[in-house]
This record gives structure tokens, C-alpha cells and sequence, in this order.
């Protein structure tokens, strides 16, 4: 296993890294900061952000709607949140771009704008957050609310005091999946955005660019930044499963 | 009141960003009538890359089990320092762009890459062929069995695997008829996941493809290629073929989701 | 504060939990609501708390309507069965939670805090966490979080249901030490009729969402209104038709007026008190309480053939049993 390890993920990961620094640090610290190539990552990072914000919020909103409320067609509407995951990317990009593209029977034509680009992100990263803050609302304890009821808190307290400090694990767990999502997504934004470079070319997309120009250098620069940002990410993720934990393993 | 604003705020969000711009797929797919969409479904090169898919699909989807159940029996069962790492290493795949990967494998299989000509003198193509894509939607799908078999295999514990062994079984006995079954959903949930992985797989394969038509195209990229020859209908219409596999592999990973977000 | 039920009724789906209830708690009593699993107890002290809304009937807390009143502000405290600790907060923010919210100065709520850490016994507890503490140590602190805010009524859902039995016991004694001295209305829920009767001055047995009696631990004993009631606190045997205590129960040696013959299965001593285990003609499974001296007096052994006979004070004249429970005076 080890083996098969290696050779799939490691191997790969050694020669971009390699690449990326064959012509030393100053070569590559030039290849990163160069016009198109800081564009290209504000414009990723900016809408990861943004992105994330907005499913840190709707995100909750949501799973709190599915777990504690309840209504007709709410199993349908939990099935539907995994849409994202199951349909392919480039297929994402498609839907949005009938709806909100040109011919949208709505009017509203973002297409080769940057709105378009946070659009495509909401809907990869839509799952993120609902799926990590659902099963940590359902194993809350409702009698600690409850109590706090009965101590004398409002409701808006009782979620700022009780509920929040709990799911927030969760939350920002389900954010960093976003986020990751976010900065390396292609499929759902390369047919919408129309990849302007400087103003609709996300990271992934410049990378894909100098690679079919043959700017290897340019195109591992960047990507080994983006590979930097995603093990950052995923040492958040573990390291908040560790704090979530925090509290029960202080026995 | 409260309760009635949070759920429509839910119902709104949902609607436009998911549902609304599906079913105006649809809605395009069949704009034109059924005669140009037939056509563009059974253009040679159209089916060739659902068959494309179908074949990558169903080499990287079973070489992931086996690795899943594997990796996941390893992390769980052995006490080796370092678990820690290969978890990430697995998990890397989610959180990396897929074009990085595909740039990767450029960087390693490529003719200035690390194997440089070796392959081609051996008279093996990786690059722009078939094993460049297996390879790249491999290293994609590669968390989703693992990860759903884990946290499976820490609840149930190894009580019932030490009672094998007390009653004679051997190792591959006691993985064959204790631990596979009692992880048989897990794998399964985790099989779906990557299949739809594998189907909807697009940046990796659109660097390492060289997307030549009735070649190399799968049919995620079959549908880029389509609309941007703007032949809309063709792409909407591939399009949703996979939605509907997809609403297939949505209702099959709600029938067998694992109970803590019902 | 006084609180007033008033023909409460609720009902969980198909289930009736509570069936028009209605009951009087006085100002400074201690208060037991003891009955069985599905007895309705737990959701009636729920109700009073504002936790639950009762589909009719009224509650009324110190005179005034209170049913629709929201928790927060019917100055209730509330202790749980499983705790509820706010688990991300250390003790003392538990413990202060309530003052918090009514936005007590600073050094005020240290103060209080300090005061019930001490009463609890949990001073020096107050910077760890509810995963820290025992369950004892637990529900100490929750009960000091609940009277944080000087709740005119302390409602407790089986506060010690999840404790050990040594715990349970030292807790049992220190609530009602503390109501002693405070005197704040209270009321607790529990199932073990052992507890009501310890601890309260009033018990309201409750059945299958109804109130079955509602009287002093003695009384309840002494003069129970029905079977349910006579069966449920304390112990009582079928004998002649009727239930029977049994110490109720007198043996001799010789047959006399209204005795049965039956046969001694076992006998077990229990320090001071004897149980003696019989069989009587027709096969029925009898036990009656002896002191250690009658038991001695009558030489009691397995296999030996007694008769057995309703102390006169509760058989009717010329009736034996049978029939109504007597009115025993006390």
C-alpha cells in the first residue's frame, strides 16, 4: 500500500515541487510574482473568501433548517444539498450558464464577469458546511438549551452562548473544505468566466493556460503555491478535529 | 415567524443556485427539438468519449477499493507512527486543484519530464493516452473509499476479529468473513462517491489528455468541446446524460448514506 | 412562590401524557411527583418550567397566569437528569451563566460564585471543566447554577437518577438540608418511592398522566386511596381478596379465627427485621415481616406449617380482609 502510495501521490508531488524550485528561489519568486500570476491568485483567493463567508453563513442557516425544523419535502431538499458532489463539474458550469448566462430566461447575464466565477464556486462548495455542521448540530444536547432557557437567556443568546461555541468545530471545518474546493476549482468556472487573464483567470485556469504555452516554470510556480495552500488547509481541518475534541478528552 | 424566514431563506438559496439552473439545463438540451440533440448523442466521437469514461471509470473505481479498504485496515488496525501523514497524504487529493495534478503528471511523464523518453522507448504511451488519464483520475478518486471505511472501522473495533482468531480463523478468513461484511456499506457508499468522481473527473484529464477528439476526450471534455465549437445543444445534451447518471448516483448515495445526518 | 395546576392535559402524538391534572404546590415546600415510567411526572414539571406548553389548562405561578409564559422568564431554576453542564465553560462560567445574563457587576457574580462553589462543595473546582468532574461532582454544579440566580422555584427532572447509589444518598440528604435552610419552593420528579418518601413533605403519585394521591409521606403509607397507590409505596401482598402490609401479616402456631395453614419456604434476616417466606394452601406465594424476637419466639423453620392471619386492627368485624382498605387513624 505504501508502495502504490508513493508512486501515485508522492512521486507526482516531488516533481512539481522539484520543478518549481530547479532554477533556484530567485527564479521562482519572480515566475510567482509576475503580473498575471498575482492576479490570477488575488482573484482565487479573493473569491475563495468570499465564497466561504457566505457558506459559513447560508451553510448553518441551512443545516440548522434541516435538522431542527421540519416540513414536506425536506428529505428531498437534504438529498438535493449532495448535488454538487455527484454532478461533474464542468456540467456545474453548464446549469449556471443556462440560467444565468447569455439567453437567460431570467435576464441576467453574468457570463465572463467575476460574479460568475463566485457563482460557480456557491454551487461546488454548497455541500461543505451543511455537511460538516449537520451531524455536530444533531448530537447537541437540546437539555443545554433548555438550560440556558431556564437561567434566563433569549434565544439569540442562547445560540451565541450555547449553541454556537459547539457547531463552530464544524463550521469551520466545512469552511476549510470550501475554501480548498474554492482555490482549485476549474470544471464549473472554465466555459462561464471566459478565463480573461487579469481580470476572469483563476489560479487553475492560468496554470492550465502555461502549461499548453509550454510555460512549464510559470505554470509550476503557481501550482506549487496553490499545493502549499491546500496542505495548509488540510492541517486546519485536522487540527480543528483535534480542538473539537478538546473538551471531551480533558476527562 | 423565525422559523419560517430561516427555511425560506434555505428554499431560496437552494433554488437558485441549484435546482433553478438544472432544470433550465434540461430545458436547453431539448431546445432545439430531438433530431439535433440525437445527433450530437451519436456522433462517433461523442459515444467514443462516453466510452472513453465508461473504461476509465472502471479501471481507477475498483483499483481504489482495494487500496481504500486497504489504506483505511492499515490506518485503523496497525499502531505505526506516521498514520497520522499517510491520512493527509490520502486526503490530499480533495483539497488540490485538479489541474496541479494533472500538471504534476506532465512534470513526471511528460518528454522533458522525470521519466523523459523512457516510456516512448519502450514503446508505451502515457502522455496524451489512455494510462496519462487512468492514472490522473486515480490520483483523484483515491480518499473516497478510505475515508468513508475509517471512521467505520474505529466504531466497530476489533472485538469481533479477535473472537475470529480465538476460534481458528486466519487472517484472510477472518478479513474475508468478519471485517468485509461488517464494512460492506461503508465500502459500498464509498464506491459511489468515487464513481461519480471518476465520471464528472475534468481538470486532471483536460491537462494530460491533449483533448484529441475521438481519442483522448472524455465526456466531460467532449461536452467543453461542444459548446465551444458552439454547438450548444450537443453539450447541453451530453450534459444531461450525466446529470441523470448523476441524479442516479445522488439517489443511491441518499439510499445508503450513513445514518448520523438523517 | 406558589404554584397552581389547573386541569392540565397533554398529549405527545397518539400517547396522552397528561390527563387533567391539577395540583397545589405551596410557597416553601418540597414537593415530590413520584410515579413510574409514562406517568406523566416529568412532563408536568416541565410544563411548570415553560419547557413544555400544555395543550389546556392553566399554571399558575404566585397567582398569576403563567402557561404561556416563556422559560426565561418564569424565574425557575431547572437541575437535569443528565447534567446539561455547558460543556465548552469552565464551572465557575456555569455556575455564573445565569448572573450573566442579568448582567450582574463583575465582582457581584465572582462573589455568588464563590458562595455556591462553597455550598456545593466545589470550591477549587472552579476552573475545570464539566468532563473534569464526576457525575456526583456534576450535578453539584448544575444545582449551584440553578440557584445562581435566586430562583423563587428549583424544579429538579431525577436529579440523582444517573448517580451512584452512595452519592445519590448524600445528595438526597443535602437537598433537603439546603431547602431547610432556604426554604425555596421545590419540586423534583423522581421514581423511587424510597427518595419521595426521605426527602419530601408532600408527595403527588402520579399514573398514567393522572394524579392518583396526593398527601404527606405517612399518609401515603398509612391510608393509600387505592391499590396502585398501596403497591407503589411500600410494599403489599394479596391476601383474601385484599393487599396487606406485611407487617400486617401475624403468625402462630395454632389455627385460630380467619388464620390459613401455609408452610415457611425461606427465611431471611435483614439485621433487626425478619422476612418469612410462605406458601399457602392453594399454592400462593405469601411473605410477612417479623422483628427478630417474634421470629424467635415462633422457632421459625423452612418446612414448618404456620397459620397465618391479618392483624385484627385491619380485618373488618365478621369479614376478615376482604372488602374495602380500612381508615387507619394517624
Amino acid at each position: 500500500m505504501t508502495t502504490f502510495l508513493s508512486i501515485v501521490v508522492l512521486l507526482p508531488i516531488a516533481a512539481l515541487i522539484w520543478t518549481s524550485g530547479k532554477h533556484g528561489w530567485a527564479e521562482f519568486w519572480s515566475t510567482v510574482t509576475a503580473p498575471e500570476a498575482v492576479a490570477a491568485l488575488k482573484l482565487t483567493l479573493g473569491a475563495a473568501v468570499v465564497v466561504s463567508a457566505v457558506n459559513a453563513v447560508l451553510g448553518t442557516i441551512t443545516a440548522w433548517v434541516l435538522v431542527r425544523d421540519d416540513f414536506p419535502g425536506k428529505s428531498l431538499m437534504n438529498a438535493v444539498i449532495d448535488l454538487p458532489f455527484a454532478l461533474p463539474t464542468i456540467v456545474g458550469g453548464l446549469t449556471l450558464l443556462a440560467l444565468y448566462g447569455p439567453k437567460s430566461p431570467v435576464g441576467v447575464n453574468i457570463a465572463f464577469t467575476r460574479t460568475a466565477i463566485v457563482l460557480a464556486l456557491l454551487f461546488e462548495t454548497l455541500p461543505f458546511v451543511v455537511r460538516t455542521v449537520q451531524p455536530v448540530l444533531h448530537e447537541l444536547d437540546r437539555e443545554t438549551e433548555e438550560a440556558a432557557r431556564s437561567l434566563g437567556a433569549r434565544e439569540a443568546r442562547v445560540f451565541r452562548s450555547i449553541v454556537l461555541p459547539n457547531i463552530l468545530p464544524g463550521i469551520l471545518s466545512g469552511v476549510a473544505l470550501a475554501f480548498a474546493r474554492a482555490v482549485g476549482e476549474i470544471g464549473s468556472i472554465v466555459l462561464i468566466s471566459g478565463n480573461l487573464p487579469f481580470k476572469t483567470e483563476v489560479a487553475a485556469v492560468f496554470v492550465f493556460n502555461h502549461i499548453q504555452s509550454g510555460d512549464e516554470n510559470g505554470a509550476a510556480a503557481v501550482a506549487v503555491v496553490m499545493l502549499g495552500i491546500a496542505f495548509l488547509l488540510l492541517l486546519a481541518i485536522g487540527g480543528l478535529r483535534f480542538l473539537a475534541t478538546r473538551h471531551e478528552r480533558n476527562a | 415567524m423565525r422559523r419560517l424566514g430561516l427555511r425560506s431563506v434555505a428554499i431560496v438559496y437552494l433554488l437558485a443556485v441549484l435546482l433553478g439552473p438544472l432544470a433550465m439545463v434540461f430545458y436547453r438540451a431539448f431546445e432545439n427539438g430531438l433530431q439535433p440533440l440525437w445527433q450530437s448523442l451519436t456522433d462517433p466521437n461523442t459515444i467514443h468519449a462516453f466510452e472513453l469514461t465508461l473504461e476509465i471509470t472502471a479501471i481507477a473505481v475498483p483499483i481504489n477499493t482495494v487500496f481504500g479498504v486497504v489504506c483505511a485496515l492499515t490506518i485503523v488496525r496497525q499502531r505505526f507512527p506516521g498514520a497520522g501523514i499517510v491520512n493527509a497524504i490520502v486526503d490530499l487529493p480533495l483539497a488540490l486543484s485538479p489541474v496541479v495534478v494533472g500538471l504534476m503528471l506532465f512534470l513526471l511523464y511528460g518528454r522533458t519530464g522525470w521519466f523523459g523518453t523512457w516510456f516512448s522507448d519502450h514503446g508505451m504511451q502515457i502522455l496524451f493516452a489512455t494510462p496519462a488519464m487512468v492514472i490522473a483520475t486515480i490520483f483523484v478518486s483515491l480518499p473516497f473509499v478510505a475515508r468513508e471505511v475509517v471512521p467505520t472501522l474505529r466504531e466497530i473495533g476489533d472485538e469481533q476479529e479477535q473472537a475470529a482468531h480465538t476460534l481458528g480463523a486466519s487472517g484472510w478468513q477472518t478479513f474475508w468473513r468478519v471485517t468485509l461484511p461488517s464494512i460492506r456499506w461503508a465500502v459500498i457508499y464509498g464506491v459511489v462517491l468515487t464513481t461519480a468522481r471518476c465520471l464528472g473527473e475534468y481538470g486532471a484529464v483536460a491537462v494530460v489528455s491533449g483533448h484529441i477528439e475521438g481519442k483522448t476526450e472524455t465526456a466531460t471534455l467532449r461536452v467543453q468541446d461542444y459548446y465551444e465549437n458552439f454547438n450548444s445543444t450537443g453539450a447541453y445534451g451530453i450534459a444531461i446524460v450525466l446529470a441523470a447518471l448523476s441524479v442516479l448516483v445522488l439517489i443511491a448515495m441518499t439510499l445508503l448514506k450513513p445514518k448520523e445526518t438523517a | 412562590m406558589s404554584i397552581e395546576v389547573r386541569s392540565v392535559s397533554k398529549r405527545f402524538g397518539s400517547f396522552q401524557a397528561l390527563d387533567d391534572v391539577s395540583i397545589d404546590v405551596g410557597s416553601g415546600s418540597l414537593t415530590a411527583l413520584l410515579g413510574p415510567s409514562g406517568s406523566g411526572k416529568s412532563t408536568l414539571l416541565r410544563i411548570i418550567a415553560g419547557l413544555e406548553e400544555p395543550d389546556s389548562g392553566e399554571i399558575r405561578l404566585a397567582g398569576e397566569d403563567a402557561t404561556v409564559l416563556a422559560p426565561q422568564k418564569r424565574g425557575v431554576g431547572f437541575v437535569f437528569q443528565h447534567y446539561a453542564a455547558f460543556k465548552h465553560m469552565t464551572v465557575r462560567d456555569n455556575v455564573a451563566f445565569g448572573l450573566k445574563i442579568r448582567k450582574r457587576p463583575k465582582d457581584e457574580i465572582g462573589g455568588r460564585v464563590d458562595e455556591l462553589l462553597a455550598l456545593v462543595q466545589l470550591q477549587g473546582f472552579g476552573h475545570r471543566y464539566p468532563a473534569q468532574l464526576s457525575g456526583g461532582q456534576r450535578q453539584r454544579m448544575a444545582l449551584a447554577r440553578a440557584l445562581a440566580p435566586e430562583p423563587k422555584v428549583l424544579l429538579l427532572d431525577e436529579p440523582f437518577g444517573a448517580l451512584d447509589a452512595r452519592v445519590r444518598a448524600e445528595l438526597r440528604a443535602w437537598l433537603r438540608k439546603l431547602h431547610d435552610e432556604t426554604h425555596t419552593t421545590t419540586v423534583f420528579v423522581t421514581h423511587d418511592q424510597e427518595e419521595a418518601m426521605e426527602v419530601a413533605d408532600s408527595v403527588v403519585v402520579m399514573n398514567g398522566g393522572r394524579v392518583e394521591q396526593v398527601a404527606g409521606p405517612r399518609e401515603l403509607y398509612d391510608a393509600p386511596v387505592n391499590d396502585f397507590v398501596m403497591t407503589f409505596v411500600g410494599e403489599a401482598i394479596r391476601f383474601d381478596g385484599a393487599l396487606v402490609r406485611p407487617h400486617d401479616l401475624e403468625l402462630s402456631l395454632e389455627p385460630g379465627e380467619w388464620t390459613r395453614e401455609a408452610q415457611v419456604e425461606r427465611i431471611v434476616h435483614f439485621g433487626f427485621q425478619v422476612r418469612c417466606e410462605l406458601v399457602d394452601e392453594d399454592g400462593v406465594e405469601l411473605f410477612a415481616q417479623l422483628t427478630r424476637d417474634q421470629a424467635e419466639e415462633l422457632e421459625l423453620e423452612p418446612g414448618q406449617i404456620v397459620f397465618v392471619r391479618a392483624r385484627e386492627s385491619v380485618r373488618r368485624p365478621g369479614v376478615g380482609v376482604g372488602g374495602e382498605l380500612p381508615n387507619v387513624g394517624g
